[in-house]
């Protein structure tokens, strides 16, 4: 996983709530067996059926920062979703509430939520709306949503932003605690079921 | 201190727990199927990693499956590629698969409880969000991320934030004809879609515990469509009877350990919920969606909503977006909405239950000629079951479709979608925009308000059909 540290670009306006991982990346895009090159399945619908979506206007098509509405992430845990936005060239999606899995996907792929209180969305959305090509930052270190002359500052869990600052894979973090994983085996009761071997029903 | 059930369960499975980090927590079955885990057996690979549990681990194929000529090839080289990557997979890594054309195949969310691998107090993970469905037996189940998925492979364990509480209880008697599937869309309609975040729910109340183990695998099972994290309901008598001669469930000396231990296995009398909503099942109605996502809901004797009447602009403009995909008129009684497809099946309702009152609507009459109407069993255990009661017979003579095992028209990754502008009643979960095929539009129904769709081609409930039917059903409605 890429470290984030900070990030400067234009953000996009996605003046919608409850946007599911179906509509950011629909079922048939995930029968694919790879990671990367799931940019052509994002928001494939809108994209192809509403000629005024937000990520058709060719001010917004080098945003790298998604502004979303209230329950971004909802549904499937299909983490094509995060892969697809990145893939799309998007680091960081902000929004007054995301879905738990979406943004705890977010937090392993690379692609960062910030959480901001609606008012702020809603200003953010209004400034960008005025100047598309606005540079928005996203500091991770001092945890700042910076534009013009406005910072807004957000909150994240300390220990998901000390991950994301390094650029550190959970599974080697894990590992280091192999002895408490052990110790913890050798105490589960020995009834708790096994899928090995198959048993006749 | 006094705990609530999940708490229990969570404190049960600490592997470590350190201030400024999350607790590590041990998993105690990980369920696998094909979409979501390509990605992370090849991460393992990479890393040159193996998977530590073989033996807590169990695979099956499902979302790609086709219900028509399941044993043929598939037909889509691309879905014919991930099945075939999970083949490999559990090959490679030891890991037992339940594959197309086995007796134990089926949707990974059926198979679970079906086998007995799904116990009360365990931890339970998959790389789907309706894992939830596994907290009606009193387990923390939870939907993770492919990134995930490689974690728990690799280490059996998971980095985890403790969840809020919120306790949802449903007390009195349900209406006859209104079932499970009524309950947890008056829940999410109640709440929103965005109202469990952050909180395992644990579903409570007199009315909850009348229900069987199918009617409460349907509740836990749409508790992410609420935003929670998980869903459980506290195992009592009827969980036991469930399981015991299951397959993978404890036998003997190892049962009456089990049965002492999942007996704890209830919310403290002083234990503190975050949130609570209660519900007066008596009186809930028959209950389907007409928007775009499950919290937009409404009972059948309603009437599409008109935008104008919500106050609040961004949701005045979602519910027009969500009309105008829907193809609705504000106004229009829900009952006026004509079908052109009925599905009866998925993880929400594809069990022996769902199909048998289905069934008991549908004997001796026919659907609507102009309505078509998919059963598909969710597994291949519920497929013989039925056919051993003869319910594929009711399904045929009464002019629907008898299908192959698998989730289907749920998400149209196999042949089975909706057309642009074809409108489902659907069992399953999910009314999002697309989700069972492109521009196809969903309506979330009960079991029996499907069959009442299928017979009379209009959104209808079981007390609308004329007549009542040939018998009545050998169990309640949702019980
Ligand atoms: S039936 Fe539908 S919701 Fe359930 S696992 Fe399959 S695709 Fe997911």
């Amino acid at each position: 996983m890429d470290a984030f540290t900070t990030h400067t670009g234009t953000a996009a306006p996605l003046r919608r709530s409850n946007v599911d991982t179906d509509q950011i990346i629909p079922a048939e895009y995930l029968k694919r067996i790879t990671r990367t090159g799931f940019e052509d399945g994002l928001f494939i619908a809108w994209r192809t059926n509403e000629p005024d979506f937000v990520l058709n206007r060719p001010e917004y098509a080098d945003a790298s920062i998604l502004v979303a509405g209230p329950d971004f992430g909802t549904g499937s845990s299909r983490e094509h979703a995060n892969w697809a936005l990145l893939d799309g060239g998007f680091r960081v999606v902000i929004s007054s509430r995301f879905a738990d899995i979406f943004r705890n996907n977010s937090t392993k792929a690379g692609l960062l939520t910030v959480i901001l209180p609606q008012d702020q969305v809603e200003a953010l959305w209004t400034a960008i709306e005025a100047d598309p090509a606005l540079p928005v930052t996203v500091d991770l270190r001092e945890k700042t949503v910076s534009y013009g002359d406005t910072v807004v500052p957000f909150e994240i869990d300390d220990y998901v932003r000390w991950r994301l600052l390094e650029g550190l894979d959970d599974v080697g973090l894990t590992e280091r605690h192999l002895d408490d994983i052990e110790a913890y085996e050798a105490n589960r009761p020995a009834w708790k079921p096994k899928a090995l071997p198959a048993l006749p029903a | 201190m006094p705990k609530t059930l999940a708490e229990k369960v969570y404190d049960a499975h600490v592997v470590r727990s350190t201030a400024g980090e999350p607790d590590l927590l041990y998993i105690d079955l990980h369920l696998v199927h094909e979409v979501t885990s390509p990605q992370a057996f090849d991460g393992l690979r990479a890393a040159g990693r193996t998977v530590r549990r073989p033996d807590l681990t169990m695979a099956t194929e499902d979302h790609n499956v086709p219900t028509l000529d399941i044993l043929a090839p598939i037909a889509d080289p691309v879905s014919r590629a991930q099945v075939d990557a999970l083949r490999r997979n559990a090959a490679e890594f030891g890991i037992r698969l339940a594959p197309m054309g086995d007796r134990d195949q089926g949707i990974v969310h059926v198979i679970g409880p079906q086998l007995g691998l799904t116990q009360p107090g365990m931890t339970i993970v998959c790389g789907d969000s309706h894992t939830s469905t596994h907290g009606a037996f009193g387990a923390l189940a939870f939907g993770i991320g492919t990134s995930e998925v490689e974690h728990v492979l690799a280490t059996q364990t998971l980095p985890q934030y403790r969840p809020k509480q919120m306790a949802v209880t449903v007390d009195g008697e349900l209406p006859p004809g209104v079932s499970a599937k009524d309950v947890i869309l008056a829940v999410i309609a109640q709440i929103g879609t965005g109202g469990g975040q952050g909180y395992v729910i644990e579903y409570r109340g007199s009315a909850i515990e009348k229900l069987s183990m199918e009617a409460r695998m349907t509740i836990c099972n749409m508790s992410i469509e609420a935003g929670a994290k998980a869903g459980l309901i506290a195992p009592d008598r009827t969980t036991f009877d469930y399981l015991q001669g299951k397959p993978h469930a404890p036998q003997g000396a190892d049962w009456d350990a089990a049965v002492e231990y999942w007996s704890t296995l209830r919310t403290d009398d002083g234990a503190v919920f975050d949130h609570e909503v209660h519900i007066d099942a008596a009186s809930l109605t028959p209950f389907v969606t007409w928007g775009t996502n499950p919290g937009q809901g409404l009972p059948i004797s309603g009437s599409v909503p008109d935008p104008a009447d919500f106050p609040n602009e961004d949701e005045r403009r979602d519910v027009e977006g969500a009309l105008a995909y829907m193809g609705l008129t504000p106004g229009t009684p829900l009952r006026e909405v004509s079908v052109d497809t009925v599905f009866l099946g998925s993880c929400t309702n594809g069990r022996i239950e769902d199909l048998r009152v289905a069934a008991e609507l549908l004997k001796g009459r026919r659907i609507d000629a102009n309505t078509r109407m998919l059963v598909v069993p969710g597994s291949v255990a519920v497929k013989a079951q039925a056919e051993a009661e003869g319910l594929d017979k009711v399904f045929v003579d009464a002019g629907a479709e008898w299908r192959g095992a698998g989730c289907s028209m749920c998400l149209g990754m196999n042949p089975d979608q909706l057309a642009p502008g074809e409108r489902s009643a659907s069992t399953s979960n999910r009314n999002f925009q697309g989700r069972q095929g492109k521009g196809g539009r969903t309506h979330l129904v009960s079991p029996a308000v499907a069959a009442a769709t299928a017979l009379t081609g209009h959104l209808a409930a079981p007390a609308d059909l004329e007549t009542a039917p040939a018998t009545r059903p050998a169990t309640p409605i949702g019980a």
